[in-house]
């Protein structure tokens, strides 16, 4: 039955963007009456920062949540349909080397776990600020952090099907002892106050650090043929921009709000500048040694992410007061040793990481003296090739058998050298309540110094180990012939040798080379024995 | 102040106090110019363990792979402890050579720098 009225009414014209911009948006938030915003937004003024108007947010974007479900929408319809093609081609086999392999499972352990963290991060910050502009920005970057980490997961699980390392990077980020250093990294920021947690991801890390992280991730996995990960990340990548003009965005409306926020924002600025930084230690060997096929060098990277596009960002912020982030100058001291340092790292403790480590060939040797001609043939060199000989010799690489001492802030292993001597190694100390506690770096002791009580919690994995919190239930120290390595393995959900240890050994080489029929002995070496026939 | 806190006067639980590792106390050790040994190493000991036994029987397992390690002297070996030279008494414990719990000792072996000279 029609029950069309022959005189409909005429349909309100369209509103136009800016409008449905106001009303999807600003006007979804109101003034409480019945409770004080005060106790209803009880989180936004105990840092100092002083908000008199939160209407001046700009929001650059004007993107409204209808706008945004449709347009995430699109790129998930993408992404997956070049999953399914990647899965259906089996696109694993294409890439440069199995070597590869291990800068993904770095990713997937070290990295997805942090968007999921900014998701839970985001989603705390947007419901802690009394002002709407801020809160919509921060629920769609919430949104989005989780949508990163389930197509970070959902694309890097198709490899968990065929190589070791990948099956639990949940379960490893909460306990493996070098991604301490990404968990310790955000969970100092969410236990801070929601201006500090949206001034050290949004614009430290977002703005003046986010180059270095995905530019070498990206493209390296462009440059060695894996097309599943370079498409997560075109997909992220309009999301990313927004998430920097927030970072950008939030900084100038604290300082513009109120002269007193500057010196706030500032050491802001200093501290997560220097903790994102040591967290980029893990990008810069990433960078130098683990891509088979190189973008270029940590070095190059720096010089032109953060000295020169840093550097102008700075002095566009220098008209609010902000200067250049404190030890800035020492993070270009170390640019030339970083990558080398923790390389090296990796060389002594790679039977406990979730990958696999291997020495440089002599080419890749090569390529670092190129790209380092100050320091690699005198400093590392000798270091390298010592360890490949080892290798030859024993048929495994030299392990380190004790455990590093970490830094109580930035928790790496204290592996840094001084800033003007590339040969001794950068100690830092101070006390407190009566007892010791260590620093890589001037940098990393300033922030303990300023929050001590924050940062004497600190959950630092060696020490765990040695309080005996680091091993599976039931485990009995106290038992005749207990191993304390390979009870933290287990802890760890990782069998020793596949998931952990020699490149050259690994379960990954030897199916790589059946699967694929290439030879991965380096011609420069005198090939493997061939098993002999029975 | 000593921490940006919603709650007046809040502390923490300080996660690495001595009483929780069992009866040891922690010790970093940094052999300087060997940097094969990429970060000082961190070892739990018994405080009465006499320094001698340091030298005797932990180095060893700790730093013997070193081709360097063999060749000490260990009369000639410099020892610093959080910066300032010092001098064990190699018979006495490491409580009494006043090695508190989170003790940085640094030592240096004159002559011995690292595989082919690169503090390595």
């Amino acid at each position: 039955m029609s029950t069309t009225p022959t005189t409909a009414a005429r349909p309100a014209s369209r509103l136009g963007l800016k409008e449905r911009y106001g009303m999807m948006t600003r006007d979804l938030g109101w003034e409480t009456t019945y409770q004080s915003m005060d106790d209803v937004f009880p989180f936004d003024q105990f840092e100092g920062i002083k908000i008199h108007d939160w209407d001046k947010w700009e929001d650059p974007f004007r993107l409204t949540m209808e706008a945004y479900w449709k347009f995430q929408g699109e790129k998930e319809k993408k992404l997956y349909a070049i999953i399914d093609a990647f899965q259906q081609n089996n696109g694993q086999f294409n890439i440069s080397d199995p070597r590869y392999l291990n800068t993904l499972k770095l990713f997937l352990t070290g990295v997805s776990p942090l968007e999921y963290a900014a998701h839970r991060g985001y989603a705390m910050a947007g419901r802690s600020f009394r002002g709407v502009g801020p809160r919509v920005a921060c629920q769609m970057q919430s949104i989005d952090e989780l949508r990163h980490a389930q197509t970070q997961f959902h694309t890097i699980s198709h490899f968990n099907k065929y190589f070791h390392g990948l099956h639990d990077p949940q379960h490893m980020f909460d306990r493996v002892w070098y991604l301490s250093v990404p968990k310790s990294y955000f969970e100092d920021a969410m236990s801070a106050g929601p201006f500090e947690f949206v001034t050290a991801i949004s614009f430290s890390f977002e703005y003046v650090l986010t180059n270095l992280l995905f530019m070498p991730f990206m493209s390296g996995a462009a440059y060695n043929g894996d097309m599943a990960t370079v498409t997560f990340g075109f997909s992220a990548q309009s999301d990313e921009s927004r998430h920097m003009t927030l970072g950008l965005e939030i900084v100038k409306f604290m300082l513009e709000q109120d002269p007193a926020n500057v010196p706030i924002v500032q050491k802001w600025v200093d501290k997560w500048f220097w903790r994102g930084y040591r967290l980029l230690t893990l990008v810069s060997m990433m960078m130098d040694y683990m891509l088979p096929k190189r973008v270029m060098s940590w070095s190059e990277a720096w010089e032109m992410y953060f000295e020169k596009n840093g550097g102008a960002l700075f002095e566009d912020l220098s008209r609010y007061g902000i200067r250049m982030p404190k030890y800035h100058e020492v993070a270009a001291k170390e640019k030339s040793r970083l990558s080398h340092e923790a390389w090296a790292v990796f060389n002594g403790y790679g039977h406990a990481a979730d990958f696999n480590t291997w020495v440089p060939k002599p080419d890749e040797m090569a390529w670092l003296s190129e790209k380092y001609p100050e320091t690699f043939d005198r400093l590392y060199r000798p270091r390298f090739e010592w360890l490949a000989e080892q290798e030859k010799r024993n048929g495994k690489m030299w392990r380190n058998p004790t455990l590093p001492m970490l830094c109580q802030t930035c928790q790496v292993p204290c592996l840094f050298t001084e800033p003007d001597d590339p040969t001794t190694i950068c100690l830092r100390e101070t006390s407190y309540h009566g007892m010791k506690y260590h620093f890589c770096s001037d940098g990393c002791k300033d922030i303990f110094e300023d929050e001590p009580e924050k940062y004497v919690q600190a959950w630092l994995p060696v020490h765990q180990i040695y309080q005996g919190n680091c091993f599976p239930e039931g485990a009995d120290p106290t038992a005749p012939g207990f191993d304390p390595l390979a009870e933290v393995l287990k802890y760890y959900h990782m069998v020793p040798g596949a998931d952990s240890g020699d490149f050259n050994t690994s379960p990954d080489r030897m199916n790589w080379e059946r699967w694929t029929g290439q030879d991965l002995s380096d011609p420069a070496q005198p090939p493997e024995p061939a098993p002999k026939a029975a | 102040m000593t921490l940006v806190a919603l709650k007046p006067g809040y502390t923490g639980t300080v996660a690495d106090s001595e009483d929780r590792f069992h009866g040891k106390r922690l010790i970093y050790l940094c052999w300087d110019y060997h940097l094969l040994f990429s970060a000082p190493l961190c070892i739990p000991l018994p405080p009465d363990l006499p320094f001698g036994a340091l030298i005797d029987t932990v180095l060893p397992g700790a730093y013997g792979s070193h081709p360097d390690f063999a060749q000490i002297d260990w009369q000639k070996v410099q020892w610093f402890e959080s910066g300032r030279p010092f001098t064990p008494d190699l018979s006495r414990s490491l409580a009494d050579n006043g090695l508190v719990h989170k003790t940085v000792i640094r030592f240096r072996t004159p002559g011995l720098n690292g595989l082919q000279g690169s503090c390595s």
